[in-house]
């Protein structure tokens, strides 16, 4: 039977855990998490931090999961090395001493696989200003926000008034800074670039979000970075400015986390460099999710991790030996309430690009904001903010490969409305005004002329009205119309 | 409803056009007044003796019988007990499975008990908002948009509807895709706060488990895979709080995953507290005019009487008393597998017209021609009639007694009004005149007796008419269960309880799967299949009547006009729709609001125009539904030349 150990129980390891069981009743799962707790949803946690969703209710197994799907799972055990000659790991039972370090060495156990899987996950880059770590850790009023012990710090501390700092504008960071503002924080958000979300948006769309978050009290320190933590107290930035708070929320990007993949000897970029199949350079060794490095990925999404997970479990359970990953295209969606924001593809092409047809609404005051980059009429990239409908059809274009309709301002339009109601005197003669009966304006108006003047008369004689009874008010109407406009036949 | 000299006169609930024409079928020239053997006009015994002396020479389980969810409860009823008493066949199911099995298989699952809706009709008009999930009614069932009149409308349809236009709120999700709706619009419901916690925990079992799969639907996934916008799910779930309403037709019904689908729709219905309370609930909306009644009583695969499961021992026992007799057959195949099998020699259709409903119908067609005997009980020549080697021409619904259970299963009396041409006879006097010949005895022609007896083998069945008389339905409005005579009927069920053994409705953890063949190069568009207004079913009706084929006289193909313009396609113009299956030919009808990648079909015209020579037969593996409601397909100009 084949062993396959699994390192990381996050949303890459147990989707794996689960897709291997969907398709292999027999092999062999072992899976070790570092966390004591079991796998949760991560991209749940600024719902968590927003208040409307509890703790509980982002985890991705129950206690009995492993149990009930002959499972083999060490929570609170960290991998310390791997030993690829005699296809071994070496686990270290880490509970009570969550934090790794050479001095809290618990009892270790050697783990024979045939398959291993790094899904270490990423952990979160903390900007190098002067006091954010102390000890190899961070600050006392200083939290990541990255796992669920994070989100409970946070929501401890995120009282009404309190002023935070979240550092970072990218997409977590905003979620995080909405989040927060809607528990009544005083929420200033610190962010590197000159405008947010820098790696999805144009300056322009950067700044309507900014404006609509500053509408929903959010404020804003752009081309700053931080210089000092002054604990209790706030920040200093680069440029001496202080930003008073009581937390700061770090939210300043990821790194893979490869060191263990470092240490074994595997080749290692920004991540753990894979290929099609997954395959680190040991090809008994398989990287998946944020620690993994495809050429067609971006990390810090769970899509890809998922889309990873479906074809590694084909592929280590024989269900389907040549599935590939050929990568995942990304759509980009603030998860915020009252922003509604979607960037997909290439959005930075310029307006007057010749191999690239570019369409740019703005109105800023009402917070929204799009670009549509078309090439061979298919959508190649978009930058959608306060214009719901649109962002959903110009994804399901984008994702399915939908030549985009011919007239592109009804897609930045969104929703058609249906047209105004024409009036009866306007409409043809053809007109079917009652559809359960396939009667037409023209029938009506005969009708009208016979004698029948009432919606009664009329259904009589032409059985308009009698169905659903949907096209009462257009009688009337026309009746309206038809006394009018001609003396009634006598 | 009345008739007078073939006139219809509706009665207080309205008609559409279908309705108003009916009349004109019991007199049409096109009318089958004779049997037919191998066209050959007979005499009902002759026709009656060469099936039955056919029918002696095959294995018990090498005869079929197809019945039709447009059958009374008396013909569904006995033609059931036919096939396991006079021809000791396995091998019964009929076209219902091709409607109803899959919202009937969900509501087993969660309520414990499949009653369409388990409330009367009349409660929707105190609703707030209710919620149609591929449900068309504006086309399939006008007069019932009357019962809707008061409530917000959020219609879940891939194309804009004459229902949807209705609508306050119109999702418009990709074809194939209910089911992440379904799991998005859960999932919003708890972020959006609006679940009702108290009765989740009091009522119903299994939330965790459901949730644990609608927690990776969050609205922003769930839009990308749907197309619904997040802010839509909102509005949605926000509108749905209150004195709501959840009802399912076959848009979502209708797909490989259908009962899944269902579930899904009722894990939300049950999310919201709406089921089991007066004022709220969850149904599915019947698509023929027995669909409830027709799958209660014995002429499915897998069940007896009374809705009675047929492995069950206690119902085998008690069924075989009614019956007496000492055996009884096992479970057989579904629908498709019915039409679909190589190793049948006969089959009997009753009310049905598989040939241009059933999906992969070229197949279809092909294996009824390769059987032995095909026998077909219809009014019209239909186009397996037109197969048969043995037609037989019967009664239809102003020629005959009997009863029929509506959506609401509320029992209801058909009064004869007329009496049928010379050479006529009812489906039950066909079926006794068969079980007669091959020896079997307790086959009634009337329908009261076969009435009374279905009371006593429905006695103590989840669906108990026992309580039921033909003089009771003079003057009461009865919904089963009805255990005694004294009863006063059901009304709405699950108000104290569900039917479980423990009283809860289960929640049933389902996830999106999508459809069975999705798009790619080769066949990039998605086909969705329904009804008109103007026909009915297989169209094998409707098509005889001057003014619904005025109306809509062919068969057309619904797109965007620039679908159309990119496959060298014009509004007017004949196109082909070819999917692995085979080809249709259909009239281009330009649509603006129809989605760039799907194209619609209706499938009830005949020949060449068999929407369902594209369908794909890919089964539900619960209820056996095929997935009429999504192929990959591709457009293709007519050639000139040929």
């Amino acid at each position: 039977m084949r062993r396959v150990v699994i390192v990381g129980y996050g949303m890459a390891g147990a989707r794996l855990a689960d897709e291997l069981r969907r398709r292999d009743q027999d092999i062999s799962i072992t899976i070790i998490g570092a966390e004591p707790h079991a796998a949760y949803n991560r991209v749940l946690l600024s719902t968590v931090v927003a208040g409307t969703m509890t703790p509980g209710s982002t985890r991705l197994h129950d206690e009995k999961w492993a149990a009930d799907h002959n499972i083999d799972l060490h929570l609170s055990h960290e991998v310390v090395s791997i030993d690829r000659s005699s296809r071994t790991v070496t686990v270290e039972d880490t509970r009570g001493a969550f934090v790794r370090s050479d001095s809290t060495e618990g009892p270790r156990v050697s783990l024979p696989y045939d398959a291993l899987v790094l899904a270490t996950g990423s952990t979160p880059w903390v900007p190098p200003a002067e006091g954010l770590v102390e000890d190899g850790k961070l600050a006392a009023g200083v939290v990541a926000f990255r796992t669920l012990d994070d989100c409970a710090e946070i929501e401890a501390k995120a009282h009404k008034g309190a002023p935070v700092v979240v550092l970072g504008g990218g997409l977590l960071g905003i979620e995080a800074a909405r989040g927060l503002a809607g528990r009544g924080c005083l929420v200033t958000v610190v962010h590197p670039v000159g405008h947010l979300m820098e790696r999805q948006l144009d300056p322009g769309a950067g700044g309507v979000l900014a404006r609509t978050l500053g509408q929903l009290g959010i404020e804003f320190r752009l081309n700053a970075l931080a210089a000092k933590y002054l604990p209790g107290d706030g920040l200093i930035l680069d440029d001496g400015t202080h930003v008073p708070a009581e937390l700061v929320v770090v939210s300043a990007g990821v790194r893979a986390e490869t060191s263990l993949a470092v240490e074994a000897g595997l080749e290692v970029d920004r991540g753990i460099v894979v290929d099609d199949a997954l395959r680190t350079s040991d090809p008994r060794i398989h990287a998946i999710g944020d620690c993994a490095q495809h050429p067609g990925t971006v990390s810090g999404l769970v899509q890809p991790a998922w889309d990873q997970a479906a074809v590694l479990a084909d592929r280590l359970t024989g269900a389907n030996p040549a599935s590939r990953y050929r990568g995942t295209s990304v759509v980009t969606r603030l998860k915020a309430r009252d922003v509604d924001l979607a960037a997909l593809g290439d959005v930075h092409t310029e307006v007057d690009c010749p191999d690239s047809e570019v369409l740019c609404f703005q109105e800023p005051s009402r917070g929204r904001y799009a670009k549509l980059v078309l090439r061979d009429d298919r959508v190649a990239g978009a930058i959608v903010i306060g214009a719901p409908d649109a962002a959903a059809t110009i994804t399901q274009l984008y994702d399915r490969g939908i030549p985009a309709p011919t007239d592109r301002l009804a897609l930045l339009l969104g929703r058609a409305l249906p047209a105004e109601a024409a009036s009866p005197a306007d409409l043809p003669s053809s007109a079917v005004i009652c559809r359960c009966n396939t009667v037409s304006k023209g029938q009506i108006v005969s009708a009208w002329r016979a004698g029948a003047e009432t919606v009664p008369q009329l259904a009589e004689a032409t059985r308009a009205t009698t169905g659903c009874g949907g096209c009462k008010d257009a009688v009337c109407g026309l009746l309206d119309w038809l006394g009018a406009s001609q003396p009634a036949s006598a | 409803m009345s008739v007078i000299d073939g006139q219809v006169t509706p009665g207080p609930g309205g008609l559409c056009q279908k309705g108003w024409t009916a009349g004109e079928l019991l007199r049409h020239p096109s009318r089958l007044t004779t049997p037919l053997l191998h066209g050959a006009p007979v005499s009902w015994d002759e026709a009656l003796d060469y099936v039955a002396s056919r029918i002696r020479s095959y294995e018990p389980d090498e005869v079929a019988v197809f019945g039709g969810g447009g059958l009374t409860n008396e013909k569904a009823y006995l033609l059931g007990k036919f096939a396991r008493v006079a021809l000791k066949t396995s091998q019964i199911d009929y076209n219902g499975r091709f409607c109803m099995s899959s919202a009937a298989a969900a509501g087993n699952k969660a309520f414990g008990l499949d009653r369409g809706l388990p409330f009367p009709l009349t409660d929707l008009r105190t609703a707030d908002t209710i919620l149609l999930a591929g449900s068309n009614p504006a086309e399939t069932m006008p007069p019932f948009l009357r019962h809707l009149e008061g409530a917000r409308l959020i219609v879940i349809d891939p194309r804009r509807t004459p229902t949807a236009e209705r609508a306050t709120l119109h999702l418009q999700p990709a074809p194939g895709t209910d089911l992440a709706l379904a799991l998005g619009l859960l999932h919003t419901a708890v972020i959006e706060g609006v679940i009702d916690k108290e009765y989740v925990s009091e009522r119903t079992s299994g939330f965790d488990d459901a949730w644990r799969v609608a927690a990776q639907w969050w609205p922003e996934h769930t839009e990308r895979v749907t197309g619904v916008s997040a802010a839509d799910q909102r509005a949605a779930v926000h509108m749905l709080a209150g004195r709501s309403y959840i009802l399912t037709g076959r848009g979502t019904e209708q797909h490989a995953t259908g009962t899944d689908n269902v579930s899904a729709w009722i894990n939300l219905a049950l999310a919201l507290g709406l089921p089991g309370r007066t004022g709220s609930g969850y149904g599915c909306l019947t698509g023929q005019g027995n669909g409830q009644g027709g799958r209660e009583h014995g002429q499915k695969a897998d069940q007896l009487p009374g809705y009675r499961k047929l492995d069950d021992p206690a119902a085998r026992k008690h069924i075989m008393e009614v019956w007496g007799v000492d055996w009884l057959p096992g479970p057989g195949r579904s629908a498709y597998e019915l039409l679909d099998a190589d190793d049948l020699k006969a089959m009997l259709v009753f009310g049905s017209n598989p040939v241009v409903s059933a999906p992969r119908a070229s197949g279809v067609a092909d294996r009824l021609k390769a059987l032995d005997l095909l026998v077909v009980a219809d009014f019209v020549m239909s186009e397996t009639a037109a197969m048969a080697d043995v037609v037989f021409p019967v009664t239809q619904w102003a020629e005959e007694d009997g009863t029929m259970t509506n959506l609401e299963g509320r029992i209801i009396r058909r009064r004869k009004a007329l009496d049928p041409p010379a050479g006529v006879r009812s489906d039950l006097e066909l079926i006794n005149g068969l079980a007669s010949r091959l020896g079997a005895v307790g086959f009634s022609t009337e329908p009261r007796v076969v009435f009374d007896e279905l009371r006593r083998a429905s006695k103590g069945g989840p669906s108990d008419y026992s309580g039921i008389t033909y003089e009771r339905l003079e003057s009461e409005q009865l919904h089963w269960p009805v255990p005694s005579v004294d009863h006063p009927g059901t009304p709405r069920l699950f108000l104290d309880r569900f039917a479980h053994a423990d009283g809860l409705a289960r929640f049933i953890p389902v996830d999106h799967r999508g459809p069975a063949e999705p798009p790619d190069d080769e066949f990039p568009l998605q086909a969705t299949t329904g009804r008109v207004l103007q026909h009915y079913q297989s169209g094998a009706q409707t098509r005889l009547i001057g003014e619904l084929m005025k109306a809509v006289p062919e068969m057309y193909v619904e797109m965007h006009p620039d679908t159309a313009s990119r496959a060298g396609l014009a509004s007017g113009e004949s196109a082909q729709v070819v999917s692995r299956r085979g080809t249709v030919t259909a009239v281009v009808r330009c649509v603006p609001s129809m989605r760039a990648d799907a194209v619609f079909l209706p499938f009830h015209f005949p020949g060449d125009g068999r929407a369902n020579l594209l369908t794909n037969p890919a089964l539900d593996p619960t209820s056996r539904m095929p997935e009429f409601k999504v192929c990959a397909v591709r457009l293709e100009r007519v050639c000139d030349e040929s």
